[in-house]
């Protein structure tokens, strides 16, 4: 596989666990991440800011119609969805809720599998809802690859274990091995 | 990648769409559209978007309930308390220097944001001298703005907000409370005209003072917006004000130099006169 593009979904634990991961991603990652976050609406996106202090690469809110750039982390802001659209830029939308939250997961995974094939790699990780299932399920129709944090090690169990029942192909992960993973793709 | 089947569809319907029913989608933002019309596909049991193309071209009753899908209906009162913040406390005392006012609330869908600026207008003292312009494509949203009624589980969040947005008087000021609707005051949609207005077909509005169209925008391609942006400007009078949504912005537009930054935080711009 030649990876163009990485999605990444956490809910309840999911700052914690992304810790865990983002930062794990080495300067020469040459691919844009977007990640989807479930935020209270009305708060301020406080998560740029934190990641971009211990990451690598370049991280940032998700603008509308903004082109993807190699090597970069978007983060979906509260209260909009984040897609993605053919000719590989962003959009946001505030259209309703997906699975009671905006961002949603599964708004970003479609529209990503949709543009990417199999280009992407999918990754869910903690959470306490099943947002994010479909998604994967649509990345791995697509022909990407899923993965899916290991149950027993996620603060909460339900949003992996709901995406590996839509999706039996993708593969279990620790948290620690899931950027080494990815940079392996892009070889 | 070559083009699916699925999105040759979309195209054909958005086209068939346009050529029958004026109703232009074609460069709505193709991501979230094509969601859309996957969803009316699931929830009306149709084999594929061809199906919806023939169901819509032979029955025009299908129309409003496509429009309904491909329109979003997403809205608060007070929404992003810190812009309507920004407009009472920055934009108003421009606005009180002239003797007559014309506001445009362009994509106004169920009329949250027309009343939320009726009642900034009121508590500002400005409500007698102005006309409101609420205008959308969607008839449904259109009468709903008409009608003014709101679940009363709602109003929590209205509340909040308008207080956030510095409001002066208690919200329950502007509506009564009917079982479980808020009825809001006719006397706020006096000075109103509502009007079924496409910001991509229809041409400009004369002489406003202010424009608010906020996440309209963001549903449509680089180019559409271009040319809505255009329209505003031609809309505007010299030194008029232009408000967008939050994550809506001029910069990458052919027009931005019609504008400058008014608060650049809250996405107002203010027309330059010449
Ligand atoms: C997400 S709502 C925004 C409502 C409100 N302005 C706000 O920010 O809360 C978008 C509205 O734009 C309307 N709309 C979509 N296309 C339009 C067009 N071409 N011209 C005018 N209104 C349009 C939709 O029907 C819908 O009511």
């Amino acid at each position: 596989m030649s990876l163009r593009a990485v999605v990444i979904g956490a809910s309840a634990g999911g700052v914690q666990a992304l810790s865990q991961v983002l930062p794990d991603l080495p300067a020469g990652f040459r691919v844009p991440v977007m990640v989807v976050v479930h935020i209270p609406p009305h708060k301020e996106n406080a998560l740029v800011d934190l990641f971009a202090r211990k990451c690598h690469l370049q991280v940032k809110e998700a603008e509308d119609k903004e082109p993807l750039a190699p090597g970069t982390i978007y983060f979906a802001p509260p209260d909009y969805h984040l897609l993605v659209e053919a000719g590989e830029t962003l959009a946001l939308s505030s259209d309703e809720t997906v699975n009671h939250s905006r961002p949603a997961i599964d708004v970003l995974f479609e529209t990503a599998a949709d543009a990417f094939g199999s280009g992407l790699a999918g990754v869910v990780l903690t959470g306490a809802n099943q947002d994010g299932a479909k998604g994967l399920k649509a990345v791995c129709e697509a022909g990407g690859v899923g993965l899916v944090q290991d149950s027993a090690t996620a603060e909460v169990a339900t949003m992996p274990d709901a995406a590996r029942i839509a999706c039996p192909g993708a593969r279990t992960m620790y948290l620690d091995e899931i950027a080494p993973a990815l940079q392996a793709m892009t070889r | 990648m070559s083009e699916s089947v699925e999105d040759i569809e979309i195209q054909l319907l958005l086209d068939a769409v346009y050529r029958h029913y004026h109703y232009d989608f074609r460069h709505y933002a193709r991501a979230s559209i094509k969601r859309r019309l996957l969803q009316a596909l699931a929830q009306w049991g149709y084999e594929s978007i061809s199906e919806i193309q023939s169901a819509v071209l032979h029955d025009e009753t299908i129309l409003p309930q496509l429009l309904n899908f491909l329109t979003v209906q997403v809205s608060e009162m007070f929404r992003d308390p810190s812009y309507f913040r920004a407009l009472r406390e920055k934009v108003v005392p421009h606005l009180r220097t002239y003797p007559s006012l014309k506001v445009w609330i362009a994509g106004c869908s169920q009329g949250e944001e027309l009343y939320s600026l009726a009642i900034l207008f009121a508590e500002e003292g400005l409500a007698e001298r102005t006309m409101f312009y609420a205008t959308d494509i969607n008839p449904a949203a259109l009468k709903a703005a008409q009608a003014g009624v709101y679940p009363l589980d709602r109003i929590r969040l209205f509340t909040e907000n308008h207080q956030a947005s510095g409001g002066q008087n208690s919200l329950s000021e502007y509506y009564t409370a009917n079982y479980d609707r808020a009825v809001f005051d006719r006397s706020l949609r006096e000075r109103t005209v509502f009007s079924d207005h496409s910001l991509v077909t229809d041409a400009a509005f004369g002489e406003m003072h202010l424009i608010s169209c906020r996440n309209v925008l963001i549903y449509f391609d680089r180019e559409l917006q271009d040319r809505v942006v255009r329209l505003f400007s031609d809309s505007l009078t010299r030194g008029g004000f232009l408000g967008i949504g939050s994550k809506e912005t001029l910069r990458f537009s052919a027009h931005a130099d019609r504008f400058t930054d008014f608060v650049r935080a809250e996405k107002i711009y203010r027309r330059i006169s010449r």
